[in-house]
């Protein structure tokens, strides 16, 4: 569950993987053979890197491999929401939280908002109803914060 | 031909199918458009209308950056004037450490800030380093400021469409 103390696998890649970690979280093109294109880019073979992706997506150094999708764009609501959740009961309100299927990630901050969680819906009417009933739930109170504007995103780690 | 409407059906029926990820094999678009009944030729141009579009924002892949050494990932979070706001978050969000950034509604009077980027590095101390820089750009627009470190990971589905 915690993920956060693992560390240092980028020690276990050689300078090919890095090097497909690095040109695959740019682009992956859309045609028939794609990972021969993308090999031959990298100087090598289509066997060797989809064997290479396999072993990175088990070995869980790829979360994900494929096209990502943007939420905002098919009708749904997305928002970034935080509660204050005195220390003593943080953990039975991360369970009664996290059992909401409309909870996407949880994270815990150091912060007097100490729980930030991410809710998706299929409309923002689903989204009042389900932050409403969290707070009918834990008894605390629900801080919404919706973007009003998103100016940049895009994760990028040069290895 | 296929109707707008049949098109709608059949672009869920690729993101369903494929949000999760692309088989690892040598022809991956070809897998998904057998599992789907329909040529790899209609996949493919769907698939490039959804990147045309936006639907799509990269296809690609994601590493978990925690286990690449990035430990270090903090929220920032500033109070800049409203009318400057988007000038500013423009800036912010071109930075090669900021990995989102957002104009997100303030709570005051204990939340003011209005202005949120996601910095990222290989520990707490380069993220504080990091969130001096953006202080110093947002120079005199920066009213108050914090960083928020995560210390646990409590969930992380991730956003599914039309589950």
């Amino acid at each position: 569950m915690n993920e956060l103390s693992t560390t240092a696998s980028a020690d276990a890649l050689d300078a090919l993987d890095k090097r497909i970690i690095n040109t695959l979280q740019r682009s992956f093109p859309v045609c028939e053979h794609p990972f021969a294109v993308v090999a031959e880019e990298l100087g090598t073979t289509e066997n060797e890197l989809i064997s290479r992706l396999t072993r990175l997506r088990e070995d869980k150094i790829l979360t994900r491999f494929g096209p990502l999708y943007n939420a905002d764009r098919f009708g749904g609501a997305v928002s970034l929401c935080a509660i204050a959740v005195p220390k003593d009961r943080f953990d039975v309100v991360a369970e009664q939280v996290n059992a909401f299927p409309q909870v996407a990630h949880n994270y815990e901050r150091d912060h007097e908002l100490n729980m930030w969680f991410v809710a998706a819906t299929e409309s923002w009417q689903e989204l009042e109803e389900t932050l409403a009933a969290i707070e009918a739930e834990t008894g605390l109170t629900v801080r919404n914060m919706p973007k009003l504007h998103e100016f940049y995103v895009g994760l990028y780690f040069e290895i | 031909m296929k109707s707008d409407e049949q098109l709608q059906v059949l672009d869920r029926e690729i993101i369903l199918l494929t949000q999760a990820g692309l088989p690892l094999v040598a022809e991956p678009y070809q897998q998904v458009a057998e599992q789907l009944g329909i040529e790899t030729d209609l996949l493919m141009q769907r698939m490039r209308i959804m990147q045309e579009d936006g639907r799509i924002r990269r296809i690609g892949a994601v590493p978990n950056h925690y286990r690449l050494g990035y430990t270090g990932n903090g929220m920032s979070v500033w109070d800049v004037p409203d009318e400057q706001v988007h000038t500013l978050g423009e800036m912010i969000g071109g930075l090669d450490y900021v990995s989102h950034c957002y104009h997100r509604p303030r709570f005051m009077p204990d939340w003011p800030y209005n202005l949120f980027a996601m910095v990222h590095g290989h520990s707490r101390d380069e993220v504080r380093e990091k969130a001096q820089k953006i202080a110093e750009l947002l120079g005199e627009h920066c009213r108050a400021r914090d960083v928020l470190f995560s210390s646990r990971i409590l969930k992380k589905t991730g956003i599914r469409i039309g589950g």
